[in-house]
């Protein structure tokens, strides 16, 4: 090897995977906004590009039977299981219910099944702990806890506000698997983590500061919980 | 602690330009809406509105490139309204940086629109926006009715009513004008934003008649929406976004500041 190449920063590429559900632009740009001069982002539905990858990012937008069908669809599940075994991995928003076993949505969808639990519906009579009303979609800036330590997390201030536009929310059977949770009505799980698998309901690309310093952290990690 | 409550500066972009027009006659320049966008983001707006009202369809692509240039740089959530018609038109703002489309005359004209739309894009980025009037004479118990073209036209459709028939079709949010308050700056008709709130479990957007502060809280307190919209009090630089969390904080209402 040439010293020339030795000295060239090695180039890293993060593969937004593009299943046809809109919202791409979004994360592309956050990401973009969030990398250094030596990260790629490239959006992609092709199974070799996202195989290739150094990192792998699953949006979510819409309805889960439409997500899991065009998942299927588009010949992606093969390169999304490869890429959760062995490398840096974050899926968000109805990402992180096609990564559960099951969804209550359109009627019952099984999903992915990589975390077990369900995603299920807050209910169009949700209510607040002391019994008053709550609007549903769970739709705003809402409270994040840290419930572990992680690097997802780094720079964060605990109960930091992020964008939250949903109806359903997992329950993972794992609960040492839980890695933050908000309160509406009750409190839910709002990240999963496993190894090299990072997973929020909320909206890191809707979420201003914290947001972007979510996916910084997420450009930054090596896999390691 | 909790959900917190929600500012939403709208821009009413023409031709390219920020707009505010009293009534929908007098139209006052406000600025290049890219700029606008980034502007009420730093000042810690919780989302955008952005309403194309421009009168021909000739500039939907001008309008997606807008779209665009705000969602490369403002990361909060965006809501585009204004001709969205097909399933394709909400496809096309979705992939342009999108978060939300607002549908108004084409919901009235197709209800089945909505229910399309939502089975296809979800309802959490579908938003029925509802211009209403009040009808009921004094003395006559509360009455609203849904308009079309600027609150020219009446549907015959009771406002409550129609909001509640969206929701059932897949609406996600409801965003609600009074047509009468709208330009006024006399605050909100708090009357029907309480009626459509109590009436709907989803969150309903206060739009329409915001003149001060004050009109921001009765929103929240006395129309129990779920977030308030305005427009002139923030673009002529009478009102900071800051500002005006900080009364609602004052008032007791969850903000984030």
């Amino acid at each position: 090897m040439s010293n020339k190449s030795m000295s060239e920063t090695k180039r890293s590429t993060v593969a937004v995977i593009d299943y046809g559900m809109g919202n791409l632009h979004s994360v592309a740009k956050a990401l973009e906004h969030a990398a250094d001069e030596n990260t790629d982002v490239i959006v992609t539905s092709d199974p070799a590009a996202i195989d290739a990858a150094d990192r792998v990012l699953l949006p979510g937008v819409g309805a889960i039977r439409d997500c899991i069908g065009e998942m299927h669809n588009a010949g992606l599940v093969p390169s999304i299981r490869k890429a959760m075994t062995e490398k840096p991995f974050l899926a968000i928003c109805v990402g992180i219910q096609s990564l559960m076993s099951h969804s209550e949505e359109n009627g019952g969808v099984d999903c992915l099944n990589h975390f077990q639990g369900n995603a299920l519906f807050f209910g169009e009579h949700h209510k607040d702990h002391d019994g008053s009303k709550l609007k549903v979609p769970h739709m705003g800036w809402n409270q994040v806890k840290h419930t572990i330590n992680h690097p997802l997390w780094a720079g964060i201030p605990d109960n930091a506000r992020f964008y939250f536009v949903h109806s359903f929310y997992v329950v993972p059977e794992n609960k040492n698997e839980v890695a933050g949770t908000c309160d509406y009505g009750l409190e839910f799980c709002v990240a999963i983590a496993r190894d090299n698998v990072f997973a929020v309901q909320f909206h890191p690309e809707k979420s201003h500061k914290d947001g972007l310093q979510l996916y910084k952290n997420f450009l930054n990690w090596d896999g390691k919980p | 602690m909790g959900l917190a409550k929600r500012i939403i500066p709208c821009l009413d972009v023409d031709n390219g330009r920020v707009v505010k027009g009293v009534q929908f006659v007098d139209i006052r320049d406000a600025g290049d809406p890219v700029e606008v966008a980034k502007r009420y983001n730093e000042q810690g707006a919780d989302e955008i509105t952005f309403l194309d009202i421009t009168a021909s369809s000739d500039d939907r692509a001008t309008t997606v490139h807008m779209v665009e240039a705000i969602a490369s740089q403002v990361f909060i959530p965006l809501t585009v309204g204004g001709g969205i018609r097909t399933c394709e038109d909400i496809r096309r703002m979705l992939n342009a940086g999108a978060d939300k489309v607002g549908i108004n005359t084409a919901a009235v004209f197709n209800p089945e629109f909505v229910r399309e739309a939502a089975q296809r894009f979800g309802s959490q980025c579908i938003v029925v926006a509802i211009d209403a009037k009040k009808v009921s004479a004094e003395g006559e118990p509360d009455k609203w009715e849904i308009f079309t073209h600027g609150g020219r036209k009446p549907t015959g459709l009771d406002a409550v009513e129609w909001a509640k028939k969206m929701v059932k079709y897949g609406a996600g949010e409801i965003l609600l004008t009074s047509m009468d308050r709208d330009g006024t700056k006399n605050g909100f008709d708090l009357g029907v934003t309480r009626a459509i709130s109590e009436a709907v479990h989803v969150p309903v957007i206060a739009s329409g008649g915001v003149g001060n502060l004050d009109h921001l809280v009765d929103g929240v307190i006395e129309g129990k929406a779920d977030a308030v919209l305005a427009a002139s009090i923030f673009h002529f630089g009478e009102y900071s976004i800051q500002e005006a969390k900080q009364r609602m904080t004052d008032a007791g209402i969850e903000m984030r500041l």
